[in-house]
């Protein structure tokens, strides 16, 4: 293929990545407001963490100029790969250490304190 | 240059977005868990800004961001959990969070 057909293959590629990766992070940052308690908002802020930023970043490689760019992009979706879970595995294991049960499991609800009265600050 | 601005600009709606739940959050586990979500998206602000400004030096500091952002989420939450950095005295097999 000439070049001017590789340009604007990876612009396509390019905007149809970094499309699907706002869309995502949009959507996650909208259900950390609106869902109701903290670990259905964890679901969210993973969504935000995994397809979000890595679609926007693998969106960003197609306009690197070195291949170095490339390998960074791909180190940082690599460190928040491994890091969002390991995150989101210590906060839901704090919460629920805390006593905070969630809020969709009604028969839980039952046997304990509601949980919006643990962990205020 | 128009895809950029325009993801810069969507970036930092949802980061606007994820800062009213940790400004309203009932819990402290809310707090933390918009404060990591808005981390994670200035990594990506960063890097997107070095596309803009044409200068890829920027990714070094997504990539930095990105690990202390991690490190200081998990420190936060063991602070909030156990009251301490260090093993809690009375739980010791769950200091390590």
């Amino acid at each position: 293929m000439n070049p001017e057909t590789l340009h604007l293959l990876a612009n396509i590629l390019s905007w149809i990545f970094i499309s699907g990766g706002v869309f995502f992070a949009l959507t996650g940052a909208l259900g950390i407001i609106r869902f109701p308690d903290v670990f259905s908002r964890m679901h969210a802020a993973g969504m935000v963490d995994t397809l979000g930023i890595g679609l926007i970043l693998v969106g960003l490689m197609f306009h690197a100029d070195d291949w170095i760019v490339v390998v960074k992009l791909g180190l940082v979706i690599l460190f928040i790969f491994f890091t969002s879970p390991t995150t989101t595995f210590a906060l839901a294991r704090a919460a629920l250490d805390d006593g905070m049960i969630a809020d969709a499991l009604p028969d839980l609800n039952k046997a304990e304190t509601p949980s919006d009265k643990k962990g205020a600050l | 240059m128009t895809l950029f601005a325009a993801t810069a600009i969507a970036v930092l709606v949802a980061m606007a977005l994820a800062l009213v739940r940790a400004f309203t959050g009932p819990t402290v586990f809310d707090r933390i868990l918009a404060v990591n979500t808005t981390g994670t998206l200035t990594v990506v602000l960063i890097a997107v800004y070095g596309f803009i400004d044409n200068r890829p030096d920027f990714l070094d500091i997504a990539l930095l961001y990105a690990l202390i952002n991690f490190i200081g989420t998990v420190a936060v939450t063991k602070f909030v959990r156990f009251g301490g950095m260090g093993v809690a005295p009375d739980k010791r097999d769950q200091g390590d969070i």
